[in-house]
This record gives structure tokens, C-alpha cells and sequence, in this order.
């Protein structure tokens, strides 16, 4: 049941990125080009994904502290940082900026192309795959235990 | 449709699927997280979810792409930009566990500060990567 309600999600997710625009990466460049073409549109699609994620966390904190586990089973991310604010956060994040900048695709946005975006897509990918198994070589700390986005 | 309204409507849908994750399935919907626990073996544990979760955000945009009769993408079909953005995706979004999804709206949304400070910082770098190569070099 996990992994239907996975793909069911996951469409839902594609989707939103399809219609917001996420996936048009000129869009993207252009939410970046301030000095220059600025299109504000990106700044809507994120306070739009904002809102029912912030209710979300309500209800999963609420549910948390009366014991409660997800739908699924298992128990539900605290509504907390796992990790401190360190070198790494923001010299990662300041790295995916730039390269955020260079072709116009977040992680989100280059699987969601990859059915419409041809030969170019698939080597983002592979490219970002690559970055992705070196980091660990690169974290300062140990590597995580705890696979938790955050 | 405004571009506006289509980028609210779109952000919605985003929202949507990720607080489904998040109390259906239990998980943070952060892209970068789900992806980079398959390469480098630390999402062992919810693999088959996470395979689950890409596919369906792979084809059911290309479906809708088809019914539309093709989607605009913008996307460079030069190699080098392709490699280079590709690596530092990469390797930045593992490094700071996360990318626009897991700290952008699932951060952000809970106003973590360690999500508040990657948003600022990932917005920040891409203003001015953008700013030097367009504005000032013209590269791209």
C-alpha cells in the first residue's frame, strides 16, 4: 500500500510542477534574472505549496503529541530541525543556487522533465546523481544515519 | 490562464502532494532527500516508496504533456551547462539535505530555521549566478 500511495503523490506532485511551471526552465531562469526579465510567477507557486504544507505540519504535530502514527503506519516526522545550521547547509545550498541558475532545474523539476525533456534531461540527471554520491566524501560531519530532508 | 493564477494553482498541487506524504506515508517530500537515499544507500529502508514517488512524478507529467499536444521547456541542450548544473544540484542539495522541496516548502513551512536559511541562500546564489552570467557575461 506504501508505494501506491507513493505513485499516486508523486503524479499529484509532477503535476503541480507542470502546471506551476516548474518544469519551464526559461521560467525559472527568468524567476532568477532580477536585473533583468524578472518573472514573479515562481514566487506564487511557493507560497501556494506553502499553505497546505503549513496546516500539515499542525495537524502531524497534533497527531504526534496525542501518540497518534501516520495512515500508513509508522511514526510521523517531528516538526523540529534533526540537524544545527552549519558550513555545510549553507555552502550546499549556495552551491545548488548556482547550479539552479546555470540550466533552470531544481531536483523536483528534473524528474518530473525527464518523459518530455529528451536526451538533455537524462544527463542533468545523471550529472546530479553523480554530485549526489560524492557529497558524502565531502560532509564535514559524520555521514547521517538519518536519511530526514531538512 | 495567468501565469500567476497557474503558479498559485500549480503550488497548491505541490502543497497538496506534500502534506499527503507527510501524514499518509510519514515522510518529508524533499526531492533531493528521496533521490540521494537511493544513490547512496541511506534510504535502504523505503526504497520501493521512494521508486514508487519518482515514477509516478515522471509519468504522469509526461501523460499530461502528451494530452497536451507537447509543454514548453526551455531546457539547454548544451552539454557542459547540463554537467556542471547537474553536479552542483547534486552536490549542493546533499550537502545541505535539501533542496526546494524539503526546505523550501516543507521547511519554510514550518518556518525552520535551517530550511529558512537554505531558502535565503539558494534564492540568494542563483540571483547572482544569474546576475554575472546573463546580466554581465551573457553567457546563458
Amino acid at each position: 500500500m506504501r508505494p501506491v500511495a507513493a505513485f499516486l503523490i508523486g503524479g499529484l506532485f509532477g503535476l503541480g510542477l507542470l502546471i506551476g511551471g516548474m518544469t519551464d526552465t526559461d521560467r525559472v531562469q527568468n524567476w532568477l534574472d532580477i536585473f533583468g526579465a524578472w518573472d514573479p510567477t515562481l514566487a506564487f507557486v511557493m507560497g501556494g505549496a506553502i499553505l497546505p504544507m503549513a496546516v500539515a505540519w499542525r495537524v502531524a504535530a497534533a497527531r504526534g503529541r496525542a501518540g497518534g502514527a501516520a495512515a500508513l503506519g509508522g511514526p510521523l516526522p517531528e516538526p523540529r530541525d534533526y540537524r544545527p545550521i552549519d558550513r555545510d547547509l549553507v555552502t550546499g545550498s549556495a552551491l545548488f543556487g548556482v547550479g539552479w541558475a546555470l540550466v533552470g532545474l531544481c531536483p523536483g523539476p528534473s524528474v518530473a522533465v525527464l518523459g518530455f525533456g529528451g536526451w538533455p534531461a537524462w544527463l542533468f540527471l545523471a550529472a546530479m546523481a553523480a554530485g549526489m554520491a560524492g557529497a558524502r566524501f565531502l560532509r564535514r560531519g559524520l555521514p547521517d544515519p538519518d536519511p530526514v530532508c531538512g | 490562464m495567468d501565469p500567476w493564477l497557474a503558479g498559485f494553482a500549480g503550488g497548491l498541487i505541490i502543497g497538496i502532494a506534500a502534506a499527503a506524504f507527510l501524514l499518509v506515508n510519514g515522510r518529508v517530500l524533499g526531492v533531493s532527500g528521496v533521490l540521494g537515499g537511493i544513490v547512496d544507500g541511506s534510504g535502504r529502508g523505503s526504497l520501493g516508496e521512494s521508486i514508487a514517488l519518482l515514477a509516478g512524478m515522471a509519468l504522469v507529467p509526461a501523460i499530461a504533456a502528451a494530452i497536451a499536444g507537447g509543454t514548453e521547456t526551455g531546457l539547454t541542450a548544451n552539454p557542459v551547462l547540463l554537467v556542471l548544473g547537474g553536479l552542483a544540484v547534486g552536490l549542493g542539495t546533499r550537502l545541505a539535505f535539501g533542496c526546494t522541496s524539503g526546505h523550501g516548502v516543507c521547511g519554510v513551512a514550518r518556518l525552520s530555521r535551517r530550511g529558512l536559511t537554505a531558502t535565503v541562500t539558494f534564492v540568494g546564489a542563483g540571483f547572482v549566478t544569474m546576475a554575472l552570467l546573463r546580466g554581465v557575461l551573457g553567457v546563458i
